[in-house]
């Protein structure tokens, strides 16, 4: 291989790989980031919570499958950079339209491969999540510069950057039972339609909506859905939660949303050191004991007690669900009013489809507010 | 994650568990390795285990496995015989293969369960019934709902032939036949014509439980993928592993080249199957256990067919475990307990739990290994029933390294692709691409072939039916290959070469210079290859289990170490001749090493094996066993730490292979110099030192061609045996009688020539063969057994069945062995264990061979005599002397194997034969060894050991009926006493017309029947096939009555009746039988035996 064609990762703290250029050519600059799923990499690149981070696929063998038109999760990948050990030399899927590699290339995804991936994930768990580039080898002279001048995570507000820009509506076959709205501040196609295989309508609206915006309509419930970057920034989706929560709409909330609950309830958050990405993270209900296998992607958890029930503004919360690996946040539940939320993807999209009850249980408390307020 | 308020069950303090019995085709040494966990986990709980397994050479069947220990037939019968004497609360049955799982339905039938309130734990019998009965399994995943989008094939189920041909009827042609309640595909097969159809569903209807099988439409071709789940009594499921088939369906799973994980779907139908999955598992019932589940899918529309289920623990989870680090079979142990996943702990990362599902940042490649050479009349063509005897695994980072590296795994002559010339690969037929159309035994090496002939990757898969993206990784290592050729020298092209797992013997040949100059070039570039570690979630979190792979990647996981370590190289594939004896071995000395202080390291490419668990040894390493791989990990550990030495001498044929090489690496040897091996495996030296120390050998000599053997065979004189110099474990032997069958042996099976001579044996006609296993430390010599073969010399001592002690040898012959013994360790300058094979015949003791390593029998001496072998062997070999083990207690205060008390015990081990597998292939029993496994039977007498070693292995003897008799003229007077005996025993004898004229004038009514050659209604063929022949006496002769013989032999196959191939058999036969009718066969422990021999021995327990 021509030197033109090698490229290099470098680390913030200095720590360089080098391997071939892959998918788009030049520079790009993100959070570090390794993911464990051994399936679904269009998923993933198309995740809009990966915005502004170079996602490490630990699996070695990425694009066997190609890349097809049912599986994008958004409109566009948005993974700033793609870190994979063997990139698929031929495609071979009865769904697939083209191959991986054409595919980041015209979404202009830079990536590298052949390196050492799982040295490079080893020196991330280690050290934890951090900014790094990639580079063309002939061109890396003062990239760790440029690293160090790059933005960071913490403190990132990229919601608004990944979200519709206008409200559109997802709606079942037949007519629907219920009416959701549903906060965009990352969210996944899959999320929408597994709302509609239920018989919900689900419209969905911009991050930057307000309570009183997602509630013109008069929804049975809000979803506050996934997404990119520190919750610490998002204010605005803060706010939004404790208007649904004053009005007593139900609401469910996932991943970023789990987050913003916890903040609007008025818990705090951090970032973990190297975050949960994968889709093999085993997620227990506390208060049935289940496990259930689930497909993970966050920097950042809530940080509440997970021994007693808190008391908030908006009265007793406990936490429903945690991490068997780790013992980390993954579920809030409020013992006196109809919302509650989880860290995790029950979309999958990808990942196993064990958590996918969860929107039994939001339209089963939806199903309830209404008989209630009959 | 502790025993207090978990939901682990109560009232359960003592459990019975089942083991698989003899390694059979399809049923290997994953049950012992599954077993083996199981039984430490549930004494670990603090349960008292009991458990059956006939097997002698399993770690499980070791005394301080189990508290007590049954080695007696896995029958129905013997297990309630035990329940009743043991009254276990519980029976564990989910770990012994399909053995175990029928046994354990048999006993829930007959209601054997529920008079002794004997509980099953794992899956129940319902679910049992529901996963394994395929009709019931079919109804299953027809009822699951709709939006799930599987289906099963189109099938219907028959009980009778005529029910067969009518399905056909509405299914067409091809047609699958899968018996229920088998395995490995037993009974099973693809019928293109109404005459298969009779022949393969005629056997599937014997073979299968219920006597039923289920016709399939065919779905050849589809992509086959399986998925390993657990589930606990919460409900809580998870997929440990999936596992892709690179042969498509239509080939055993077990006979296919298999890759983990899956690399074709996408997330969406992995996700798909995967809730199939486990709506299957819940459907059935499986609720504490783990099951394997199998799937087709069609490649150009998706289509998801379910194929079966296991509900247990199988060959495919002994490989997903190895695959993740995720222990199946003690997670499945605890499951079984009640234990839920969330509650056990990951060992590898010790701070997740069980509850989770591996993920993977290697690929996995399993390759099946095959051994038609030893039956040259078997059908070579994969099916659906298994044929493989063994399998290797390798782990790389990519597809291309695994599949290179588990290829040179496999031991087979060729190591990889184009380390031999193309017509010596498995398949040579000129049109690659049309070969590809049948499936064979290496047909990944006819896929490159036929690439490099220029066909397309299109033309490979349409012809072969593999997935494009597999066909395209073959092609991605020619054009390496190509390059390297074309650019040999260039640094860049040699290491991305090593990156895609080519060996140094591989880019030798592609480079035309030597293997060690290759390896020069490449450390003098310093391109070596990495380690990493196998930790179960692709290294999100510390791993605490040093179990590596190579790979050739940037950083290494192997920690620095301060104990000194040993290397105990493993014995590879399991293949005839080369089984779990050598692992057993291997096993040993990892466990006597670590305890004698030594931080133990064992490499091996074996997924069913104990020795490749992780927690065998301190350190494992999944490598082949070649002298480069070796040669890395030695420099590897050398720069982690001291390193005493390397063990050769335990792995069978294959470490001990490797040994010269790695000494003029540099590398110490432990034990037995290569230069000592060399004396012993050498015919010439060997003969020098045989004739320093007055033994006898047989005599023999070397021929370069027919006319200098038959000069040879009539000097020497006949009957001769006679062979190819350059195979070992006694490939292509025949005895000759005649200097015409001589000359049709060197113009058949042999090309004599100047590099290949035949050797040519003055064969030892009616001598006794003796084998000894013995333990020398170059002063003191510790015999550890003396095995007298029931069958005469001349059946390769690996199928002969044989006693210790033995049962006809007086003090004399003893002393005269164990002297000789004595004398030929010293002579050879054996530092640990040798064995050495004696012929006895007219009282001139003999001498076949010496190997000076760990043999076969070891684990059955070790279980026989209550010593434990290996591990002395293990400590003697690193410089303990006899005298200190002895003062240790790890050797007797006194004494050894070879004086055993007067009123010892009588062990009998016999051979199983793998013919039911190979149909068409003559059961006769040669110098060529065919058996797959053994069994051991154990009781006061030799009658009753015998009678349950041959129902351990093939099933009980008759102790009533009819007996066919047919023999050979030179065997007919030594048949007279022992059909007699049969008659007095109330037997009918009906036997051919010169055996039956022979037993009228000596006084035995016999019935006539008509020879099958002689057409007639009748015929012996006819009523062995018919069911009315209870036991067979037919010992093979000539030419022309061969071939009845053979008929008869067939038969008997087909129809599972008893057949005895020689006499000496035969009258071991009629000794069990006797003891049958008496009514003594009763079980007892292991560990009560050996307490028995304790008392004898010393007068008082000591030991234990
Ligand atoms: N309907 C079918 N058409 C073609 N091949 C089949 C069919 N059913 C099974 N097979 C093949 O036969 C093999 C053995 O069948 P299986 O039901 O798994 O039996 P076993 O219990 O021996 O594993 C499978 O691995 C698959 O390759
Ligand atoms: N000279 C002989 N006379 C009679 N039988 C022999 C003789 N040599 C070998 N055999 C028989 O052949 C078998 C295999 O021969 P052996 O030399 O032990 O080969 P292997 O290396 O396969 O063990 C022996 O177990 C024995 O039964
Ligand atoms: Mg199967
Ligand atoms: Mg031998």
């Amino acid at each position: 291989m021509s030197d033109s064609q090698r490229a290099v990762l470098m680390l913030e703290d200095g720590r360089a790989f080098s391997g071939d250029a892959y998918g788009a050519g030049g520079e790009t600059f993100g959070e570090a980031v390794f993911a464990t799923g051994m399936t679904g990499y269009q998923e993933t690149l198309t995740d809009p919570s990966y915005a502004r981070q170079v996602v490490v696929q630990t699996a070695p063998h990425i694009g066997n499958t190609g890349v097809n038109d049912e599986d994008p999760e958004s409109r566009r990948m948005w993974v700033a950079g793609y870190v994979v050990r063997d990139p698929a030399r031929r495609t071979s899927s009865w769904r697939a339209t083209r191959s991986l590699d054409e595919e980041l290339r015209e979404q202009g995804i830079v990536g590298i491969s052949g390196l050492d991936t799982r040295a490079l994930t080893r020196h991330l768990r280690e050290r934890g999540a951090m900014r790094c580039g990639i580079a063309p080898l002939d061109a890396a002279d003062g990239l760790l510069d440029r690293i160090l001048a790059s933005e960071q995570m913490l403190g990132a507000d990229l919601a608004p950057a990944v979200s519709t820009l206008e409200p559109y509506t997802v709606s079942p076959a037949g007519t629907p039972r219920l009416r959701v709205a549903a906060l965009d501040l990352g969210i996944k196609w899959r999320t929408p339609a597994r709302m509609a295989a239920r018989g919900i309508e689900v419209t969905v609206h911009p991050a930057t909506a307000t309570a009183a915006d997602l509630l013109a309509s008069c929804p049975d419930g809000v979803f506050f859905s996934n997404g990119p970057g520190d919750p610490a920034t998002a204010d605005y989706a803060v706010q939004a939660a404790c208007g649904v929560l004053d009005s007593g709409v139900p609401l469910f909330g996932i991943c970023f949303g789990n987050q913003v609950l916890g903040r609007a309830l008025g818990f705090g958050t951090y970032k973990l050191r190297y975050g949960h990405r994968g889709i093999n993270q085993p997620v227990q209900d506390r208060a049935t004991g289940k496990v259930a296998v689930t497909s993970h992607n966050h920097g950042f958890a809530v940080d509440a007690p997970l021994v007693r029930i808190s008391e908030t503004p908006y009265g007793r919360v406990e936490v429903s669900h945690v991490a068997l690996n780790d013992q980390v946040v993954e579920g809030l539940r409020l013992l006196d009013r109809p919302a509650f939320s989880v860290q995790y993807h029950p979309e999958a999209a990808p990942g196993p489809h064990d958590a996918d009850g969860l929107f039994d249980r939001f339209v089963e408390l939806m199903d309830r507010s209404k008989a209630a307020a009959k | 994650m502790s025993p207090a308020g978990s939901h682990r069950i109560q009232g359960v303090e003592s459990v019975l568990v089942i083991g698989s019995g003899p390694i059979i085709i399809g049923q290997a040494c994953e049950f012992d390795y599954s077993g083996t966990q199981a039984c430490r986990v549930l004494r670990q709980e603090g349960l008292r285990v009991i458990l059956v397994n006939s097997n002698p050479a399993t770690i499980m069947t070791d005394p301080e496995v189990a508290d007590a220990t049954y080695i007696e037939p896995i029958t129905p019968e013997v297990v309630r015989q035990i329940i009743d004497r043991e009254r276990p609360d519980a029976l564990l049955a989910t770990l012994g293969g399909q053995t175990a799982l029928n046994v354990a339905v048999t006993l829930a039938d007959t209601g054997v369960l529920e008079e002794f309130g004997v509980r099953l734990l794992g899956a129940d019998i319902e679910a049992i019934r529901a996963g394994e009965d395929r009709q019931r399994f079919k109804a299953i995943v027809d009822a699951l709902p709709a939006e799930l989008g599987a289906e099963s094939a189109r099938s219907e189920i028959a009980h009778t032939m005529e029910e067969c041909l009518a399905v056909a009827g509405h299914l067409g042609y091809p047609l699958v036949v899968r018996p229920s309640y088998t395995l490995g595909g037993k009974g099973g097969g693809i019928a293109y014509d109404e005459t298969q159809l009779r022949t393969i569903a005629g056997g599937g209807l014997i073979a299968s439980r219920g006597s039923q099988v289920l016709l399939e439409e065919s779905i050849l071709g589809w992509k086959e993928f399986e998925l390993e789940l657990m589930r606990d009594r919460a409900d809580n499921v998870v997929v440990v592993c999936s596992i892709e088939n690179v042969d498509p369906m239509g080939v055993h799973t077990g006979d296919s080249v298999t890759v983990a994980p899956a690399m074709t779907l996408t997330d969406r139908e992995y996700q798909r199957m995967r809730d199939v999955a486990i709506a299957i598992m819940r459907a059935v019932g499986v609720d504490a256990g783990g099951c394997n589940i199998q799937f087709a899918v069609e490649p150009s529309t998706g289509r998801l067919v379910v194929i079966e289920m296991n509900p247990r623990v199988s060959r495919s989870s002994a490989l997903a475990s190895k695959a993740t680090g995720f222990p199946i079979a003690k997670i499945s142990a605890k499951l079984a307990l009640g234990y839920t996943l969330d509650e056990i702990p990951n060992d590898i990362t010790r701070v997740t739990p069980a509850a989770f599902e591996p993920s993977l940042d290697y690929v996995v490649v399993k390759v099946p290994r095959f051994t038609f050479e030893k039956f040259p009349g078997a059908d070579h063509v994969l099916t659906t029933h298994m044929k493989s005897v063994g399998e290797a695994m390798a782990i790389g980072r990519n597809f291309g390294e695994a599949l290179n590296k588990a290829l040179r795994s496999l031991e087979t002559p060729a190591a990889g692709f184009w380390t031999v010339p193309d017509d010596r690969l498995p398949n040579t037929e000129p049109d690659a691409l049309q070969a590809l159309r049948i499936p064979h035994e290496g047909r990944i090496y006819t896929v490159e072939r036929a690439l490099r002939e220029g066909a397309s990757v299109e033309q490979v898969c349409e012809a072969s039916g593999m997935d494009p993206w597999f066909v395209d990784q073959v092609l991605a290592l020619l054009e390496m290959r190509n390059e390297l050729a074309a650019a040999s020298g260039d640094l860049d092209v040699l290491r991305a070469a090593k990156r895609a797992g080519f060996s140094d013997r591989q880019v030798a040949a592609i480079t035309g210079v030597s293997e060690g100059q290759a390896r020069d070039t490449r450390h003098a570039a310093g391109i070596r290859p990495v380690f990493k570690t196998v930790d179960t979630c692709a290294a999100e979190f510390a791993a605490h289990t040093p179990y590596h792979y190579s790979t050739y990647d940037e950083e290494t996981e192997v920690q620095p170490r301060e104990r000194p370590a040993v290397i105990v190289l493993g014995s590879g594939p399991n293949r005839i001749g080369q089984g779990i004896e050598f692992d057993y071995a291997c096993c040993h000395a990892a466990f006597a090493l670590s305890e004698a202080g030594y931080e133990t390291i064992i490499v091996n490419c074996n997924p069913e094996t104990v020795s490749t668990d992780y927690d065998t040894s301190d350190r494992l390493y999944f490598e082949p066993l070649t002298v480069e791989d070796v040669l890395e990990i030695v420099d590897a550990e050398r720069a982690a730490g001291p390193l005493a030495g390397v063990v050769v001498q335990l792995g069978g044929q294959t470490p001990l292979g490797l040994a010269a090489a790695l000494e003029r690496a540099g590398v110490p040897i432990v034990g037995t110099t290569p230069d000592a091996i060399h004396l012993a495996e050498d015919r010439r030296e060997f003969g020098k030192v045989l004739e320093s120390v007055c033994l006898l050998a047989p005599r023999y000599g070397t021929a370069f061609s027919y006319e200098e053997a038959r000069a040879v065979a009539a000097e020497i004189g006949y009957p001769v045996l006679v062979r190819p110099s350059y195979v070992l474990g006694g490939r292509g032997m025949e005895i000759v009688y005649d200097e015409s069958s001589l000359e049709a042996y060197v113009s058949r099976a042999t090309s004599a020539s100047s590099e290949h001579p035949v050797l040519v044996d003055r064969f030892l006609d009616d001598a006794v063969e003796i084998d000894v296993d013995a333990i020398f430390d170059g002063d003191e010599l510790y015999l550890a057994g003396v095995m007298e073969h029931i069958e005469e010399a001349g059946i390769h001592s690996g199928d002969s069945a044989c006693a210790l002690p033995p049962i006809t040898l007086g003090k004399a012959d003893l002393i005269r062995i164990r002297n000789a013994t004595e004398d030929i360790a010293r002579g050879v300058g054996v530092q640990g264990l040798v064995n050495v094979q004696y012929a006895l015949q007219a009282d001139v003791l003999y001498v076949l061979e010496a190997n000076p390593r760990a043999s076969r029998t070891v684990p059955f001496v070790a279980k026989a005599t209550g010593i434990p072998v290996a591990k002395a062997a293990a400590r003697v070999m690193l410089g303990a002397s006899i005298a200190q083990l002895r003062t240790e207690g790890l050797l007797p205060a006194e004494g050894d194997g070879a004086d055993m008390p007067f009123d010892s015990y009588i062990c009998v081990k016999e051979a199983v034969l793998p013919f039911n597998r190979f149909t068409g292939v003559d059961t006769v029993l040669g110098p060529e060894m065919k058996s797959t496994g053994e069994v051991m039977g154990i009781d006061s007498g030799f009658g009753v050991a015998y009678a349950k070693s041959q129902s351990a292995a093939y099933g009980p003897l008759p102790t009533k009926g009819c007996v066919f008799v047919s023999l050979a003229n030179r065997d007919k007077r030594a048949m007279i006493f022992p059909v007699k005996r049969l008659v007095d025993l109330g037997f009918e004898v009906i036997a051919t017309e010169g055996t039956a004229q022979v037993l009228r004038r000596n006084g035995v009514a016999a019935t006539v029947v008509p020879k099958h050659s002689e057409g007639l209604p009748g015929d012996a063929v006819a009523k062995i096939l018919a069911g009315e022949i209870d036991l067979v006496i037919n010992t093979p002769f000539g030419n022309g009555p061969r071939v009845d013989g053979y008929e008869i032999r067939s038969a008997c196959v087909t129809s599972n009746t008893p057949c005895v191939t020689t006499m000496p058999g035969a009258a071991a036969a009629v000794q069990g039988i006797e003891a049958l009718l008496r009514g003594e066969l009763n079980v007892r422990s292991l560990q009560e035996w050996h307490a028995d021999l304790e008392v004898s021995r010393n007068g008082k327990p000591s030991r234990g």
